[in-house]
Order: C-alpha cells, then structure tokens, then sequence
C-alpha cells in the first residue's frame, strides 16, 4: 500500500493496484458520520463502438446501452441490491456519464458489509429477457421526463450543435427507440469487455482505517477470477475541428427564453498534466469573462438579458472539450449576440495581471470548499485518474497558471468556427 | 454528536459550532416572521437587494469582487417557508486560511461583511438604491416565471396552492408575481427596517472557530433593538373536507405530473413525530419504499415515485412522472399503498430497515453545514425542542402500533394531474 501525503490541504491518501489490475484508494476522513465509496468503470454513453472482450470485429451498440447497464446492475435473481443496501443503513445510487459508470453508496454504519455489497452486486451481473425488457418502461420515463425539460434541452442542444460525429452528442440515455433494440447479450457484451477489475478504480473516502479496507478489498477481489483482458479497443471517431451548426432553435412550451452559447476546443492534450492545465486554465478564463466580478456580468444583468441561472462551464474528457455559457434570458438572440462578442472581443494583451491573480484565489477558496464534500473528491478524483491527472495536484497547478496558458486557450477556442448556440423559445414565436 | 452553543446577543441568538472536519468556515443568517400575502414579495426581494451592494462595495461588481479577494468567499441568499413561517437566509461560506498559503484572517472579515450587508446597505437618499430595486425586481419576476418551465417544481407549487387555498401556505417563498409592480425602494426600505426590527433572528458559525472571538465579535458588530417573544399563530385549520378535491390540468407536456397531496394531522410538535418519519419512510421517502418498489419496480410506470413530508404544515406530498395514459393505473397503486399502511401491511424488516436509513439520513445531513443548519433550525421553527440526540433514540423507539396509528391520521386532500394536451387516451410508447 503506497501513501501520498499532501502537506498543504492536510489530506493523506493510500493506493494500491490489485492483482486483477483495479485500482484502489482510500481518503481517510476523521470527523465524519458519513463514509462515501464510489465504484467506476471508464466506460461511458461516447463508448458506443468498439472491439467486444475475446472478438476482433469493431461492434456498434444500441445508444443509451452504458445507461441501461447501470441500471440493471442493480437488479439480481433474488431481487433488488437497493434492498440490501437500505438493510445495512446505507443509500445507494449510480450515475453515467459521457465516459464513466459510477456505482456508490454512503454510509455511516456497517461500511464494510455495504464496502461488500457494492464490490459484489458491480461484479456479479444478472439479466435476464424479463427484467431488461420492464426496465424499458422505467428508463421511458427517464426519457420523457428529461425531454420536457427545457434546461435539459438546450444544453443538450448545444452540446448537438457542436458536434458532427463524436458521439458526445448522444443522449446519455438514448432514445426511446434506440433501448428498444437492448438485450440481455448486448448488456453481457458491454458488461464483459468495459466492467473488467483492470477498467475500474473504486475510491473510499471516510472516517475508515485504511488498512482495515485495503485488507477486505484484497481479501473480497482474490475470491473472484477474471479472464485475461487485454486494454479495450475503443472506436476513434474522425471529428472535424469546427462546430457542426451554428445555430439551433427548440420551440417549447416555456414562458422564458434560454440561450447558451457552446464553445468546442478544437482538440485537447492528451497527457494528464496538460490536460488539467489546459481544463483550469479554461476556468479561469471564464470566470475572468463572465463570473459576478466581471464588467460583462455586470452589465448583462442590468440589461436583464441574465439572470441568477446564468452559468459557464467548461467540460472536459478524454478526447474532446466543450464550454457552455448561458441561462434563462428575455432575449435569447441578443444574449447569444453579446456572449460572442464577449469572446471574439477577448485580448489576451488587455488582462490585468492582478485581474487573473483574483481569479486563480477566487478558484483556489473553491476548491477548499469541494473538498468538504465526500462526493465531489471521489468522482473527481475518479475523472482526472482516467485520464492520467490527480485531483490534488489542482492547487499548485492553478498557483502556477500563466497568462500565457490563459490566452492559449482564447486564441484556438474564440473563433467563429468554434461557436455555436442553442436556444429554447416558447412555441409560436 | 454535534457541539451546538447557543448565546443570546441582544436579540440575535448565535448558534455557535465548533469543528475542524470543514476546510472552510460557514455563517449563516436566518430572519423569520409569519407567511402573509402582504409581506412575502417585499421579503422576497429584501434578501436580493441586501447582497448587490454594501456602502464600501455599493455595486454588485464591487462586492463580488471583494468576495472573490477573500479567496472566493461565496454568498448566496434564499427564501423558504417552514409551516407557515417565511424565512430568509444569508449564507457567507469563507476558506480556512490554515490551509492557504496568506494568513488572511477570512472568518472575521466575513463576519464584518455580514453585519455591512445587514446595516450599511448600499443607499441612496436615505433609500435603496432605485437601479439596484428594478434590477432586482426584473430578476425576482423571472425567478417566479421560471417555476412555470420547471414541470416538476410546477406541478408541486400548483398542488400546494390547490390544497391550501386560503391557507398562507399556499403563498410561495418566492412571492406573487402581481404585486413586484407595485415595489418602491422606499417601500422596501421601510419594509428592512422593519423586519430588522420585529423578525426573530438567528445567527449559525460552523467550522474551526472559537466561540468566544464569535461572540466578541457579534456584540461589537450586531447592535439591534431588543423585541418582544414572537406569538406563534396556530396553523390555519386544514378545512374540513368531506371529497377529494381532484384537478386535472393541461399542458404540451409528454410526460404526466401525478401530485397527491395528503393531510398528515401530525406534526414536529407531536409525540407522533418519529412514527411519522418512519411512516414516511416505509411509503415512499427511499428507494426500498412502497412507491418506488410497486409504482416504478414492479409495474414499470415511472422513474421517479416518491413521498416526502412538509412536517410543520402537517402535509405529505407524493410525486410522480407517468405516461398519461396510465393515470388511473397508477393512482390506483398509490391508493393500494396507503390502504396497505393503513392495514398495517409492511413487514417488521421494512420497520428495521427504514429505521436504519432515517438514522443514517440523519447523520449524513449533519456532515455539511448547510444541512447541521437546517436540522437546528426546526428547534426554532417550532416550540418543541428536539436535541439531535433524542432524534436517533427518538426513531428507534417507534413501533408497528405508532406507525399505524399515525397511518390512520393521514387523509387524502388533493389529487393533482398535470398532462399532456392530447387527454388521457394517447397510447403510450413507453410502456411494457
């Protein structure tokens, strides 16, 4: 068991990479109730096509499919693993992403038996033609659900826009239609080539003793065999740098108009470090445009053009990058007109030095603030291990920032070609 | 469990807690004054309008960017009811500066900058700012409209405003869109100095602090008129009903809204209160409830079907997403799970069960500071005091028999349907 002590934020962290090849670590949290372990696979809604374990064919698979496999883990012959986890006191939940599944449950008593339960509901799969088929009708609702949600839809719709092949700009879900086409084998396939111990990393973070839990994950994963798994042949999909469309327009039953403004980075780094530079140094960049302290927020909320659901952020994963900027405005065309201007007007030359240096403390107290939550350091430290960063390196890497980092980002993202919008306008307009 | 310290200053109650477990240190300003159609949108505003500006940081530039110095000290305001009392809320969040690399001494100068949001607010001509009172006035009609494209939020505020019809807990937190119009920045302003006047007041410090310094720091900064003990009005009586009041409404919707809204004619001051939690919890609170287990599990009609309680109104609301068509299928099986209540039909293991995830539930929630407050804070929303202590021996303690009886109180009031324009006879795609 390796320990890595960061002096700074007071934290201490244990690792350990099992024989099967997953990777564990252990946050060790004195004071509180809660303990919070996560169980993710790297393996998201984008991994839609790709080499299946023991075949040699590329294979293309029904959207939505890494959705529906989450919620089927749940589900096993003798009944239902949410059960067993609220026996045990704990609650449990799951999310997919773009790129990862993510099993968890919290706990503030019995953390190893429900350490067990995750380990062994993840790991020992159950479908059956009956269960996949009812889930069918749940997941529906899921569906519609979201499609009557017009924050749901534009963000979607941006992210669409942008896009003219990658995946990314799929659904998480799918479509009504696309789950119709999942069957119990297809859930196996997927389950066999991306759930494999080697494609994992299961994080604890609580008031544990770390060699107490390292001890049980060794003892709980020795008792379970895998075949040889080679590294998952994934398809690469040949995405043009520039944005699909440069405007979309979703009528909906709404009162207010929303409008948000994508911006995709026409590539991103491929090695960890860079890669977490280069997502912070975004950040920075528009919080320094756009966040409360910024003469454009300043102004823009004057005009009334927004409002408190204003937002930006900048989404980052393996091979591609996206920010978004927008919310509920009166004027969806005029909003989309000046967030451009903002960026396309942005030189690198004008900043403030002192401006930037707010910035960066205004990010730092924030991510102090994260690492209250359980939650925010077990998924995001998951993130950045997938792609080869750590979540605790995120202070210096912001300490050490430049304006340089900063206006690279602007000069190969601000471009005409790297913007598009998306906005939701009430029906008959 | 948790190390609550209450001292009096005038009349502010602080509530001091003191731990290391938080990287940063939180206050948290709550005001509380009964829930009327008069003075909800003037109190829906106030809070706005006091965190766009201070006398030194007099634009909302200015003062975020004086935030953003003070290493990204977040401050937000909200509005909540609890029972029908209207609550305001300023939270200041400030990083710990032992783990920065500049000794700032953040905690006391966000206490400063609370007491300058509070009483030295940005004014002009002994008033608010006008500019800063039309903003906010154009932002709080947009905050009201935006409930309308939220059909989840919708349909829970028409339920409530369906079910409590003269009732002030029909009013919403966030105030009625008639009457932003008519706001002055003189209006308001009488309205601040007369809430800081009358409105019981409580102030929470949680993180690495020392109770002393707080309290220091509290007289020297927070000098208020002393008022008389609130009087507690009686909840306005839930009407008696002899039918189930039952609206259908329609929307361009693809998804059904199915809210039901029920009388629980038990609340926080009740002996009843714990059973009422674990009633909650075995109908529809959790993943192991009766509504998820047979509306979403077993007849595949939702993805969200749940339950939850408003414990100082005396209300439990369900809530869920259905296709239209199966609207009668799916009241029937929430109908069969009350009547199951009722009958006493739930096992001594879901009794175990959802004992052991309210407990649970408990203990998480007091793992952030928002949500330590908010537990706290129903001692002071209510006359009955309720020690974090006696809620985990509370709960345990609760039998079969109490949670029947409690079962036997609870009486339908109000079936709300939120569907899609076509009417209930759209053949769904979605089912199985």
């Amino acid at each position: 068991m390796e320990k890595r002590v960061y002096e700074t934020l007071q934290e201490t962290l244990f690792y350990e990479k099992m024989d099967n090849g997953l990777d564990v670590y252990i946050l060790p949290k004195k004071g509180f109730h809660k303990t919070y372990a996560t169980f993710t696979t790297n393996y998201g809604s984008v991994d839609n096509q790709f080499v299946p374990l023991g075949k040699t064919e590329m294979k293309r698979v029904p959207d939505g499919i890494a959705h529906f496999l989450e919620h089927k883990l749940f589900e096993k012959e003798d009944g239902d693993v949410f059960q067993q986890f609220s026996k045990q006191g704990a609650s449990a939940n799951a999310f997919t992403t773009f790129t990862r599944t993510a099993y968890l449950f919290s706990s503030t008593d019995n953390v190893e038996k429900n350490l067990e339960t995750l380990m062994d509901f993840v790991q020992t799969p159950y479908f059956s033609d009956k269960t996949v088929e009812k889930e069918k009708g749940i997941i529906g609702q899921e569906i519609r659900m979201y499609d009557d949600n017009p924050d749901w839809r534009v963000y979607f719709g941006a992210i669409e826009s942008m896009y003219h092949h990658h995946p990314v700009k799929i659904d998480i879900a799918g479509t009504i239609e696309s789950i119709a086409e999942i069957t119990k084998e297809l859930l196996y396939e997927c389950y066999e080539t991306f759930y494999h111990p080697s494609n994992m990393l299961l994080f604890v973070v609580g008031p544990v003793d770390e060699q107490q839990i390292m001890q049980q994950i060794r003892d709980n994963q020795a008792k379970k065999s895998f075949p040889q798994a080679p590294e998952v042949k994934r398809f690469t999909y040949e995405e043009p740098s520039g944005v699909a469309e440069k405007k979309k327009v979703i009528p909906m039953h709404v009162q207010t108009n929303k409008c948000f403004v994508g911006i995709k980075a026409p590539s991103v780094p491929n090695i960890g470090e860079q890669k977490l530079r280069h997502e912070l140094a975004f950040h920075v960049l528009l919080d320094y445009l756009f966040g409360k302290s910024s003469p454009h927020y300043e102004r823009l909320y004057r005009e009334g053009l927004i409002d408190d659901t204003f937002m930006y952020d900048y989404t980052e994963e393996r091979e591609f990058g996206f920010a978004l900027v927008g919310g509920d405005t009166r004027d969806a065309e005029r909003l989309a007109a000046e967030v451009q201007k903002v960026l396309q007007s942005f030189s690198a030359d004008a900043v403030q030095k002192d401006e930037i240096e707010r910035v960066k403390k205004k990010k730092m107290g924030a991510f102090l603030r994260a690492l209250n939550s359980p939650e925010y350091i077990a998924n995001q430290f998951t993130r950045y291990a997938f792609y080869g960063a750590s979540l605790f390196d995120i202070l210096p890497a912001l300490s050490s920032l430049t304006l340089d980092d900063i206006a690279a980002v602007a000069d190969s993202c601000f471009r005409d070609s790297q913007i598009a919008v998306c906005e939701v306008v009430p029906k008959g307009q | 469990m948790v190390d609550e310290k209450i001292t009096t200053v005038g009349p502010v109650r602080v509530h001091t807690i003191s731990t290391n477990k938080y990287k940063t240190n939180t206050l948290v300003w709550k005001m509380k004054a009964p829930l009327a159609k008069e003075t909800v949108t003037l109190r829906a505003l106030l809070p706005y309008v006091l965190q766009s500006g201070t006398a030194d940081y007099p634009s909302v530039k200015a003062l975020r960017t004086y935030l953003d110095e003070l290493y990204g000290a977040t401050l937000n305001v909200d509005l909540t009811k609890k029972g029908e009392d209207h609550i305001m809320t300023i939270r200041i969040d400030v990083a710990n500066e032992r783990f920065l690399p500049e000794q700032t001494p953040l905690l006391e100068k966000a206490l400063q900058l609370l007491a300058d949001l509070l009483f030295r607010p940005a004014l002009e001509g002994g008033r608010f700012v006008e500019d800063i009172v039309a903003r906010e006035k154009q932002a709080l009609s947009q905050r009201i409209q935006a409930v309308y494209d939220d059909k989840m939020r919708y349909a829970n505020m028409r339920l409530v405003q369906e079910m409590c019809k003269g009732e002030p807990y029909a009013l919403s937190p966030n105030g009625e869109l008639e009457d932003i119009d008519a706001i002055t920045a003189e209006r308001l302003y009488r309205y601040y100095e007369q809430s800081l006047a009358e409105d019981e007041l409580d102030l929470y410090v949680i993180g690495d602090v020392d109770e002393e310094a707080v309290l220091a720091a509290v007289k020297r900064r927070f000098s208020l008129p002393d008022r008389p003990q609130p009087s507690r009005a009686p909840l306005a009586s839930a009407k008696a009903r002899g039918e189930i009041n039952e609206v259908i409404e329609r929307q361009d919707v693809k998804q059904g809204k199915l809210n039901i809204g029920y009388r629980t004619n038990v609340t926080y001051e009740d002996d009843d209160y714990y059973a009422l939690q674990l009633f909650n919890g075995i109908f529809g609170g959790f993943s192991h409830s009766k509504l998820f287990i047979n509306v979403r599990e077993k007849a595949s009609l939702a993805y969200y079907a749940a339950s939850r309680l408003e414990s100082h109104k005396g209300l439990l609301l369900v809530m869920s997403g259905i296709e239209p068509a199966n609207y009668e299928k799916a009241r029937r099986i929430i109908d069969e799970q009350m009547q199951a209540m009722k009958n006493g039909d739930f096992t001594d293991e879901e009794m175990e069960q959802t004992k052991a995830v309210i407990r649970n539930q408990l203990l998480e929630t007091l793992d952030t500071p928002r949500g330590l407050v908010e537990v706290l804070y129903h001692n002071v929303v209510s006359t009955r005091k309720r020690p974090l202590n006696e809620w985990l021996a509370g709960t345990d303690g609760v039998t079969r028999e109490d949670v029947v009886r409690v079962a036997e109180k609870v009486a339908l009031d109000t079936v709300y349907f939120l569907t899609g324009m076509e009417g209930a006879t759209e053949n769904g795609k979605a089912g199985v």
